[in-house]
């Protein structure tokens, strides 16, 4: 099982972005929803939750069945409700937006239904009769979260092994503290596994602790929800000084632990995807004076949101544009541990060439790097049948990789997207897995 | 700007909204303060022999979010005794001699009516209104919508009434019957100089599904209770223009039933009131609400041309038929704008589940199509529609000539071929 986390967390200074509704609120907002026919809402969601049938069943005070309706679909309901990009899924969707008029705040709804059931630990669904099967989830994420949910259901059972000393993945360390912390990403994945017969085992490194082979013959199916690696470089000189982190370490440093931001004044943040606009606004909000975000494209160019985009600038996070550092450097006197005191940059043309005599220089105490993350899928190409593409993990729209018995989801398969993209991947590969067993499949070889 | 003064069965007052007979006109303070907000007339809460009131006495009914939507309550006529009353109706006209109060009456003998009424006429009431039609409590003691119910017993109370009046006498009916036209009729061989209606509706409110108990619940029980507000005006504005277009009735007539804004009010003049009543609404939001009324009726006498209200009372009566008299060859279909659809396809789903299968989704928009040559013209999409005039319907020229089911019937005259009924 996963430890308890610590109660001295840096993250724990947030709170929440967008506040819960109150009950009258969202009884309110409720009655706004039209009811669609075929709504649009829906097929903006990855998980297809009926959005129209569980905010309806909010106008009704019906929340106990609105809850059920979004687990149903998506059994991590709850941190979509508050990590979904709303504004270009669900909410981007509603019709409202075409008649000039607020759309429905389907995200809060959502969080208002999950919350209740949550918090007043309401349990909507039973374990299959045993099938006697057992499938082995590798990764403790949202998408191996969702899988084991679903195989349950079907009376598979489950072993979850989990790298960290922590389940929940990405929800638990890398998602904003502004819209999850990790203690309520921890307990919404506690409320996952009371289906129970999911078993928990952390801190197993699958591949060092635990090898592929092996795996798979005391597993009847596999799936594969590792998620993606560590951040990628940025292969410039300096990287290795105090104080230059990769983004996504920095934030589950963040989330898990404290970081001291007391001495810092200048952050330098490069990338411009959203871990890089996460980590400047959480650099911001910590009173960091001086947040600013290189890129080296354009702001159009930029695969961050628009919407947390506008927030980070709204935050008082300063930009450049068409910049990308080329070196980092720090102060001698300060050997063997020198810190970075120094950013070392160069603008770059539209074809992203460095542009001769553009060069200049920011001071930086801190700097996160978020140009992307490794990914993971070499580990598998020693099993026949598994395929990878840019180390991505190849499968079919069910998510099987190919390989008998071998399935994948989330970021490891979709290079790295949303929480509710890897929801609906392990569950739908959760089916796919069910369908196989009862075909008296089995991954285990002789 | 229009003149807003108007006389309903002798009854002048400086506008045609009274306050309704019922909590808002309590109470002297009460009417004075409606007053002074702009009420044009009072109807003030039924005097009789003081009752005793319970506890609760008011249910509302919510529909999509609305509270109050519609409203009931089980309260009785006055609990206060007829001595203050009259002392404060004196107050009142003294304080505000331009603003008629009508006293409504209820009591059970020939000598309690003679008495009350000249009571209440040397206390200065410009009219008297005769409650017989309050649905609970009081018909229990032959009182009330029991004797509303009954043409004989209302023209006889009418008559006396009207006997020992010496100004002009309304008569409240109840809508609890099943053609209001007879109890009409009924006051006016009483002689009665007009008539006010609707009363309220016999009722249940709801039902406190945790206790089972009937609302409003009075501890652990509850009764029937008289329906109003909002949601009782389509019914009441049908029995105002039932009598309106009887030609043997021919009086005037307040109307009363969910009015809550100046638009209602119009609907009801149009069909025949000369006066309009109004108590739910000013329960719910309090005596200001007749700002609105005044000048959204000025305004709209402005934009049709009517200089005074007496112009505008029973403007649409003549377009009320018969069902048989309709033009079955009139044919619309309804047109969806595409520029204004969002896509929300409501219309979508009440056709298909609600009405004749004519509106179909169409691959790669969400525009719905309309299948003219089976669309009824039912209107139902242009109703669950969410955008201002995006869906219309539209009148289709089919080459026939007016044609009733009655002409058809006696004559034979052509009909167009049905629409929208799938083989």
């Amino acid at each position: 099982m996963s430890v308890p986390l610590s109660q001295h967390r840096t993250e724990t200074a947030f709170s929440d972005h967008k506040l819960p509704l109150l009950h009258d609120e969202a009884v309110a907002e409720a009655h706004r929803c039209l009811f669609c026919h075929d709504a649009p809402c829906i097929a903006a969601c990855p998980t297809a939750i009926d959005i129209p049938q569980f905010i309806r069943m909010i106008s009704t005070g019906n929340t106990r069945h609105s809850a059920r309706t979004i687990f149903e679909s998506n059994i991590l309901g709850a941190s979509c409700a508050r990590v979904c990009p709303v504004e270009v899924l669900c909410v981007g969707a509603c019709v409202y937006n075409d008649l000039d008029q607020p759309p429905i705040q389907i995200g809060r709804l959502q969080r208002f239904s999950t919350d209740t059931a949550i918090d007043n630990d309401w349990q909507f669904f039973e374990a299959g009769a045993d099938t006697g099967r057992h499938v082995g989830l590798i990764g403790g994420g949202p998408a191996s979260l969702a899988a084991a949910h679903e195989l349950r259901r079907h009376g598979h059972a489950c072993t979850i092994y989990e790298r960290d000393e922590v389940i929940g993945g990405l929800n638990v360390t890398g998602v904003a503290p502004y819209k999850l912390r990790a203690d309520a990403a921890l307990e919404e994945a506690e409320w996952i596994l009371r289906i129970g017969g999911i078993n928990v085992k952390t801190g197993v490194e699958v591949g060092r602790d635990l090898q592929l082979q092996e795996l798979e013959r005391t597993h009847d199916a596999v799936f594969v929800g590792v998620g993606l690696g560590e951040d990628s470089p940025l292969r410039v000189p300096g990287e290795d000084l105090e104080g230059v982190f990769g983004a996504v370490e920095w934030i589950k440093r963040m989330k898990l632990t404290t970081v001291d931001l007391s001495q810092v004044r200048r952050c330098v943040v490069v990338g411009g995807g959203n871990t890089a606009i996460d980590a400047a606004r959480e650099t911001r909000a910590l009173g960091v004076p001086e947040v600013t975000l290189v890129y080296r494209g354009q702001r159009a160019g930029a695969s961050g949101y628009a919407h947390e985009l506008s927030a980070a600038l709204e935050a008082g996070v300063q930009t450049k544009w068409q910049s990308v550092p080329t070196a980092f450097e720090g102060d001698d006197h300060e050997k063997p541990a020198p810190r970075v005191q120094r950013v070392r940059c160069v603008h770059l043309d539209i074809r992203k060439q460095p542009i001769a005599g553009s060069e200049f220089v920011m001071d930086a105490d801190l700097v996160l790097i978020a140009i992307g993350q490794s990914r993971l899928g070499a580990m598998f190409t020693a099993l026949d049948g598994m395929r990878v593409e840019d180390g991505r993990l190849l499968t079919d729209d069910d998510g099987f990789t190919g390989r008998r018995g071998w399935y994948a989801g989330g970021d490891c398969r979709n290079g790295g997207k949303e929480v509710v993209n890897a929801a609906a991947e392990g569950k739908r590969a959760a089916v796919a897995i069910d369908a196989f067993l009862n075909s008296a499949g089995s991954a285990r070889r002789g | 700007m229009a003149d807003l003064t108007t006389t309903c069965a002798g009854i002048t007052s400086p506008n045609p909204f009274w306050l309704a007979s019922a909590p808002p006109t309590n109470s002297g303070l009460q009417v004075q303060r409606g007053f002074e907000a702009g009420w044009g007339g009072a109807v003030w809460k039924t005097l009789g022999t003081p009752i005793q009131n319970v506890s609760s006495r008011f249910g509302g009914h919510s529909i999509r979010g609305v509270k109050g939507a519609g409203f009931s309550n089980i309260e009785l006529i006055t609990d206060r005794s007829l001595e203050v009353n009259l002392r404060e109706i004196r107050e009142t006209k003294r304080l505000f001699p331009k603003h008629p109060i009508i006293v409504s009456l209820m009591v059970e003998t020939e000598a309690e009516w003679r008495d009350i009424i000249k009571q209440s006429i040397d206390a200065g009431a410009d009219g008297l209104e005769l409650n017989f039609g309050c649905p609970h409590g009081m018909c229990e003691r032959g009182m009330g919508s029991a004797v509303g119910q009954e043409p004989k017993i209302n023209e006889r109370i009418t008559g006396w009434a009207v006997s020992n009046s010496t100004v002009p006498v309304l008569v409240k009916l109840t809508p609890n019957v099943s053609n209001i036209v007879p109890h009409g009729v009924a006051a006016k061989r009483g002689g009665a100089h007009g008539v006010s209606l609707i009363n309220t509706i016999q009722s249940i409110i709801g039902v406190d599904i945790d206790r089972f108990v009937p609302e409003p619940r009075v501890g652990g029980a509850g009764t029937n209770g008289g329906y109003c507000g909002s949601a009782v005006k389509p019914i009441a504005l049908h029995m105002v223009a039932q009598l309106a277009r009887t030609t043997e009735f021919g009086l005037p007539i307040s109307g009363i039933g969910g009015i809550s804004n100046w638009r209602d009010a119009v609907e009801f003049i149009l069909l025949g009131s000369s006066s309009v009543q109004v108590c739910t609404e000013v329960m719910l939001r309090g005596y200001p609400v007749v700002e609105d009324m005044i000048h959204g009726l000025s305004h709209y006498m402005d934009d049709h041309g009517f200089a005074t209200v007496a112009e505008m009372v029973g403007k649409a009566v003549p377009n009320f038929r018969e069902w048989g008299e309709l033009d079955l060859n009139y044919e619309t279909v309804a047109k969806i704008d595409a520029s204004k659809c969002i896509g929300c396809q409501l219309c979508v789903a009440a056709c298909h589940d609600g009405a004749h299968q004519c509106i179909h989704p169409v691959a790669d928009t969400r525009v719905p199509r309309v299948d003219e040559a089976e669309c009824v013209g039912c209107n139902l999409c242009q109703i669950v529609c969410p955008v201002p005039d995006c869906i219309t319907m539209e009148p289709v020229e089919n080459g026939f000539a007016r044609a009733s089911w009655n002409d058809f019937s006696e004559r034979g005259t052509a009909i167009r071929p049905k629409k929208g009924v799938h083989g």
